[in-house]
């Protein structure tokens, strides 16, 4: 009798732990269930129904949307958007890990001011960063006329509106993002085995290929994550100083959405964003699956000003 | 060390390279020349004409609206969610809960926007400020989760057992305990939300529609259609703004990198 009273106590006071779970976690949980994880299926269906001329979506099934996209004439776009992307990352790795490894070797005490150095450009709108590009490399802006005026560029070299505006302009947004991770991992790093590495005849450069990159090895794992995945579905950059050739994957999604108003091609070339993009992050994951809670760390910390 | 004189030169370099584009930015928005390249005599004429513009008027007044309320909102969610997180660790539901707020960190904003923006039509809603807040308040729930949650792991919950032994009420807990120690990090999440909601773009041109414009919107448009030179001066006035929320959010937590 009394074991039968204490074992419906417990079950009390479990089912009581479980509703006190289940209304704690539901107003999350439901919200990007909702707003999120069925929207992200949704892409996925709505690239097989049929076009309403309006703009909308009509309650027919057709592949023709789904076989456009894998038409001839968006491998062009796919390509340029997945060497911009490689190139930007290659980039961001080859400025970021020096600029992580000179802040590591820093005096503790100033090593959170060069961070923050490197975050305050962060503190600026998104679209205001690329302003800021289109208004430097302005035909008649400084930066070009004073080029010119030097000699070091000719006369008819234009900096806007190509392609290499685009991974620059990438470049600018996504570094501080790939800085932060390497720099938190080069932070843990111990300097001392580059010392032993030289002592035992390595050279300056072998040491640091050889024993300082596989030490921090996550770092450059999440770096390449944080920055990859972004430039990937990279839209307002190449819009507004990409110019025709610089278009990428989100600009035929946007164009497709709004300038065409057909939803069903715009799902299905999302949809075919979203596989490239499960690509590195499935490989990546699989790899270490440590990284997830570093990729948050960097996001968190660079994505915003408040950490 | 030669690598050390490498690594701070490339280090100087990224730093010009940071601050070069600002630096123009601020210049330009004081020249009286209306497209730059020469510098034509200090003016503040982009200055009034930008506070004479009711459209921009209009778009920071939105902008500002629809950051309190995903704010608000994330901030809640985000809150709950955290707690969730941490408390019941090891449940299985929980092990879903997480994948679920972790996930919307790494999809690029595109395909957040055009899914949403699927949803939306599909359900038939109107697309204007409310489309657009309930936008927000899906990718900022996830980053306010885990500076939440990062407060928490920090957290001793024996506190709470022995304020309670030693006859603290709920409110009292509340009011001495959690309130002071949560609160930094629950209101740097919340400026967190602020902030990103502020910044963004490319989600709320996708699920915005007429009467929703926000002020990352307003200059999009202002650059196609040719730039005026009052973009400049509303930069300026923007970067001012997000400084000031973000001096705040850093002083909000002591938090370090």
């Amino acid at each position: 009798m009394n074991g039968f009273q204490t074992q419906t106590g417990a079950r009390a006071a479990y089912n009581g732990r479980k509703l006190s779970e289940y209304l704690l976690t539901a107003p999350s949980f439901l919200w990007l269930t909702l707003f999120f994880a069925i929207p992200s299926v949704l892409v996925f269906a709505i690239a097989f129904r049929t076009a309403d001329p309006s703009g909308g979506i009509d309650a027919g099934w057709t592949l023709a949307s789904v076989e456009s996209v894998l038409k001839n004439a968006y491998l062009g776009v796919l390509w340029r958007t997945v060497w911009v992307s490689c190139a930007v990352t290659a980039i961001c790795l080859a400025l970021g890990i020096p600029v992580g490894y000179w802040i590591a070797l820093q005096n503790p005490k100033y090593r959170y001011w060069l961070l923050l150095v490197v975050i305050i450009p962060l503190w600026t709108n998104f679209l205001i960063r690329i302003f800021a590009w289109r208004v430097l490399l302005h035909p008649d802006g400084f930066l070009r006329q004073s080029l010119v005026a030097l000699g070091i560029v000719p006369d008819d070299v234009f900096f806007l509106n190509n392609i290499g505006a685009v991974i620059v302009v990438t470049v600018y947004t996504c570094l501080p993002f790939a800085i932060l991770p390497i720099y938190a991992a080069a932070e843990k790093f111990d300097f001392s085995l580059l010392e032993a590495a030289r002592d035992l005849g390595a050279s300056r450069f072998c040491a640091f290929r050889r024993i300082f990159l596989p030490g921090i090895r996550r770092g450059i794992f999440t770096a390449t994550l944080v920055v990859l995945i972004p430039a990937l579905g990279s839209y307002a950059i190449p819009d507004l100083v990409g110019g025709v050739d610089g278009e990428m994957l989100g600009n035929k999604i946007a164009a497709k959405a709004s300038a065409y108003r057909n939803l069903p091609e715009a799902a299905a070339l999302a949809a075919f964003l979203s596989i490239i993009i499960t690509l590195p992050v499935l490989l990546f994951l699989l790899k270490q699956k440590r990284i997830i809670r570093s990729v948050v760390a960097a996001r968190r910390s660079a994505g915003d000003s408040t950490k | 060390m030669r690598t050390r004189y490498t690594s701070l030169i490339v280090a100087l370099f990224v730093m010009a390279f940071m601050y070069l584009p600002i630096v123009t930015l601020i210049a330009q928005s004081f020249n009286a020349s209306r497209y730059g390249g020469r510098w034509m005599g200090f003016s503040l004429k982009w200055y009034e004409a930008l506070f004479r513009d009711s459209a921009v008027i209009n778009a920071t007044v939105n902008t500002l609206a629809i950051a309190c309320a995903a704010t608000i909102f994330s901030t809640i969610l985000g809150t709950c969610a955290a707690w969730a997180l941490n408390k019941y660790r090891r449940s299985k539901l929980q092990s879903v809960h997480y994948a679920l707020v972790y996930a919307p960190l790494i999809v690029p904003d595109v395909l957040m926007g055009i899914s949403l923006l699927l949803l939306f039509v599909s359900m038939k809603v109107q697309l204007g400020m409310l489309t657009v807040i309930i936008a927000h308040i899906t990718f900022c729930v996830s980053f306010v989760t885990f500076t939440v949650l990062a407060r928490l792991q920090d957290f001793d919950f024996n506190i709470l057992n022995a304020a309670q032994d030693l006859g603290a009420g709920n409110f009292r807990i509340f009011a001495k305990i959690l309130l002071p120690l949560l609160g930094p990090g629950i209101a740097a999440g919340a400026m967190m939300a602020f902030t990103l909601s502020m910044d963004d773009f490319v989600v709320t041109f996708f699920v915005g529609g007429p009467g929703s414009t926000t002020l990352p919107v307003k200059v999009y448009s202002m650059m196609k259609h040719g730039a005026p030179a009052i973009i400049n001066a509303l930069s300026v006035v923007f970067m001012a703004l997000t400084f000031t929320v973000a001096i705040i959010g850093q002083f909000c937590t002591k938090r370090k990198f």
